[in-house]
């Protein structure tokens, strides 16, 4: 048959084709979802951060060990009357050719203030911006406030005369008709520039050769590609046939699979993301149990029997793949406040715990449901699947409502869930992120309604003590505290994995972002 | 006829309304879009205030009749998720999703009436037999599997294709195409072949279906006893009368086309309009899904007129049943 002579033919010439030379270091990477803007203000989002921390900077920033190292700023201190004072770098320009000075920080600041931005909270203590000269800017808070470098560290600095040019000094917003210039354009004074950008297709970046960090870095990247491929299976296929080089988010069960492919590898590390249980205690009445006029959740001792009842190795070792450290406390190693003691396991003992319920007056237990997302987490409905036969065994009687994220978190926040899983990630690194929104009574996440004297003021202790020494050991003492009030149970916390072709050399990080800085290709 | 015309269209008209109005109340379990565009450490106050100005807190046929009253002036809003236009964001993606059924269409109809013709032919033959066994994955198979399947074998495996992507565009206007590249067509060929399977079976069963009937005819009979050649007998006469049913349904397809390729394109990255749909559900983007749902009411309906009016120009029983 003529047709049978015509295949191999045809397969050479397709095989030719794809394999193109790429002169130069061309880092082709792809992840689940695409950056959803590039305006720098308007979403706090990791892949939006991620995206647009590769051409924009912020004052301080984090290497891979996620400590603290200086961008645009080359030094900062605190200062009599709770200001921080910065020093920025000298001779920076923006890849605009535009001067990089305290005027563009100052007006960065005003834009990530506004209303529409989405990094107000973060930025919300400071109430007054004082440029002392070109290279030195002060920030006045509002009390002190020892933490706001950390706070600093996804917050980028824009050019003003760029922004106003474009009118862009406000970020978009939500409710508006026109999307803005910064949506697509960007003028960072980052190491690598926009060269093109089709949302969810295909985004390129070029090295910009400008950079005042040139030459002090290790890594070696002239061209980054991203391509965002939603499907996970067709993620891992284009990582197989040699499309990308790197893909940041392979699931689980095809670490193996990529591992044993030629010229490919996995890298693990722990990520800074805990996840747990909330059980509602701070209500009359459950809203889902078959126990009325009174909460169980509000004993103790039913949810220490909980705590004791969740078989965490199991979770790890079966549903996990091993792939996660059980937890004892629900924010991750890496986060100051995190110690090996207050963060050891809390150990299976399902005799203590039948103990406890039966103590508490629930020997024959009681009925509840659990609300659980299923496309937000690793693996986040099979956690709550085993977490319900093992609750089963003290007598809990567990429905599983697993659904979409999108629809699960508004039922924490509109605080309609008895008992609920969520994940914690920490930007900051420090306790009081996980006290204000998890713990503090007025936390506009403690959903479980939790409400202890100490503990609140305890966060609002460290949000103003700067003698680091006694800040530690206050947030010590509230982390004991919640370790004896148990209002929530840790499972564990996450860990990343990465795979990529055998040539990309690149740290990795707790927070899950790529750093293309310290990237090397051979 | 005029007031046939007309009734039908009137009709249309209604299915619209009554479309939208039932998707656009659906929306109400799709989630909470406030908490996707915002992030974790938004206070209470900023999401109060977001879904004051989105007016998601109006009772569900105010924002309906809102969404309608814009939507007929071509203005679908601003999308949540990516924060441009709507009508812009399907402009540049229908592009993609248009090539992608043609190409599927193309497939479905070259290989399914071709196999068809010959499966109808010769009924005994072992590549008859073998091609509708085959032909059963493409019914029985779901267009996520076919796709992963091709993905593994022929990007994977052979690497002959891309897995996944739409590669190698050129812009003639605003109108993006694959097809003046190598590199697009090398990237079009998985994509379309997964969409068009479950089409090209049921053209190649239909065409069988209708050659054996046809075979049978007394005018087949008596152009075999004619003498005329073989090929003129299959081809001209025996085809022709086949194609009528065939021609339904591909036209009535067409509309499915567009909606199964939410599938494929998921699977194989391919920014299409279904892809876009896909996201906007993930992060519950009300007004890409109205105005998706929307436009492909639009087709659906749009397809069954065209096929509603043909028929009266076909068949004149309904043209005289109109008297």
């Amino acid at each position: 048959m003529k047709l049978r002579k015509f295949i191999p033919f045809f397969a050479v010439a397709l095989a030719a084709t794809t394999s193109q030379a790429l002169a130069e270091n061309t880092l082709r990477w792809t992840s689940q979802g695409d950056a959803l803007t590039l305006d720098p203000h308007s979403q706090n989002e990791g892949p939006t951060l991620a995206t647009n921390g590769m051409m924009y900077e912020s004052l301080v920033t984090r290497d891979s060990a996620l400590t603290l190292q200086p961008e645009l700023a080359v030094s900062w201190e605190p200062m009599d009357g709770n200001i921080w004072r910065f020093n920025l770098r000298q001779g920076v320009k923006f890849q605009g050719g535009e001067d990089f000075t305290a005027e563009d920080v100052a007006f960065s600041i005003e834009r990530a203030k506004h209303e529409k931005s989405d990094f107000k909270e973060q930025i919300k203590s400071i109430v007054e911006v004082k440029i002392v000269d070109d290279h030195t800017i002060d920030f006045i808070t509002d009390a002190i406030n020892p933490i706001l470098p950390n706070q600093l560290t996804s917050f980028y600095i824009m050019d003003k005369g760029w922004s106003e040019a474009n009118n862009i000094v406000t970020p978009q917003d939500f409710a508006g008709e026109e999307e803005t210039f910064a949506v697509r354009n960007t003028n960072g004074t980052g190491p690598f520039k926009l060269v093109s950008r089709a949302p969810d297709e295909l985004t390129v970046l070029e090295k910009n050769p400008d950079w005042w960090g040139a030459g002090q870095f290790p890594g070696n990247i002239d061209r980054i590609e991203y391509r965002p491929i939603g499907n996970a299976a067709t993620r891992v296929a284009a990582l197989l046939s040699n499309e990308v080089d790197f893909i940041l988010d392979p699931p689980l069960q095809d670490l193996k699979r990529i591992d044993a492919a030629d010229g490919l590898k996995t890298q693990t590390t722990p990520q800074i993301r805990t996840i747990f249980f909330g059980m509602d205690q701070g209500i009359e009445e459950l809203r889902t149990s078959n126990v009325k006029g009174a909460n169980p959740f509000a004993d103790v001792r039913v949810r220490e029997a909980m705590n004791l009842a969740i078989d965490r190795k199991a979770i790890q070792r079966v549903v996990m793949e091993g792939l996660s450290f059980p937890a004892g406390m629900i924010t991750s190693p890496g986060v100051l406040g995190s110690t090996p003691e207050q963060d050891a396991e809390i150990p299976l003992d399902v005799a203590k715990a039948q103990a406890l319920m039966a103590d508490a007056g629930y020997a024959d237990g009681f009925s509840v449901q659990l609300d659980c997302p299923n496309n937000r987490y690793i693996n986040d409905e099979k956690i709550c699947q085993a977490a319900v036969s093992m609750l089963a065994k003290i007598g809990i009687d567990i429905k599983l409502d697993a659904i979409p994220k999108a629809q699960h978190f508004p039922k924490i926040q509109k605080r309609t869930s008895d008992f609920y899983m969520l994940g914690w990630g920490v930007p900051t690194l420090d306790s009081h992120y996980v006290f204000s929104y998890l713990l503090d009574a007025e936390g506009s996440w403690n959903a479980v309604g939790y409400n202890n004297e100490l503990v609140n003021s305890i966060t609002k202790g460290i949000a103003s003590e700067t003698d680091l020494e006694k800040r530690t050991a206050m947030i010590d003492e509230a982390w004991s505290q919640v370790r004896k009030d148990m209002p929530y149970i840790p499972i564990h916390h996450q860990v990343i994995a990465w795979g990529m072709a055998d040539n990309v050399d690149t740290p990795m990080s707790a927070d899950d972002a790529l750093r293309p800085r310290f990237i090397t290709m051979k | 006829m005029l007031s046939h015309i007309l009734r039908r269209i009137a009709q249309s008209i209604l299915v619209m309304a009554a479309v939208s109005l039932i998707s656009f109340s659906l929306f109400n379990f799709v989630g909470d879009p406030v908490n996707n565009m915002v992030g974790q450490e938004a206070t209470r106050e900023d999401r109060v205030r977001i879904r004051q100005e989105l007016g998601l807190d109006d009772p569900i046929f105010t924002q309906y009749t809102r969404f309608l009253g814009n939507a007929i002036q071509g203005d679908f809003g601003l999308s949540y998720r990516i924060k441009r236009p709507v009508s812009l964001l399907i402009k540049e993606r229908l592009p993609a999703t248009l090539e992608l059924v043609f190409v599927s269409a193309v497939i479905a109809l070259v290989v399914g009436i071709g196999a068809g013709v010959y499966t109808g032919i010769k009924r005994n033959g072992w590549l008859s037999k073998s091609i509708l066994s085959t032909s059963l994955v493409g019914v029985s198979l779901p267009t996520f599997i076919i796709g992963i399947g091709l993905i593994y074998l022929f990007a994977v495996t052979l690497r002959w294709l891309p897995s996944s992507g739409r590669a190698g565009v050129v812009e003639i206007g605003w109108w993006k195409t694959s097809f003046l590249t190598v590199d697009g067509w090398r990237s079009i060929i998985l994509p379309a072949i997964t969409l068009s399977l479950f089409q090209l079976t049921m053209i190649l069963r239909l065409v069988r279906a209708e050659m054996l009937e046809v075979m049978q005819a007394d005018y087949i009979k008596f152009a075999r006893a004619r003498g005329l050649s073989e090929r003129s007998i299959n081809f001209v006469h025996a085809l022709k009368n086949t194609l009528v049913p065939v021609i339904t349904i591909i036209g009535l397809n067409i509309g499915g086309l567009i909606a199964f390729s939410v599938i494929t394109e998921t699977v194989f990255q391919w920014p299409g309009t279904g892809l876009m749909f896909i996201q906007a559900v993930d992060f519950a983007d009300v007004p890409i899904m109205a105005a998706y749902l929307c436009f492909v009411a639009l087709v659906f309906v749009l397809v069954n007129l065209v096929v509603d009016l043909l028929y009266v120009v076909i068949d004149p029983r309904i043209r005289m049943g109109g008297r």
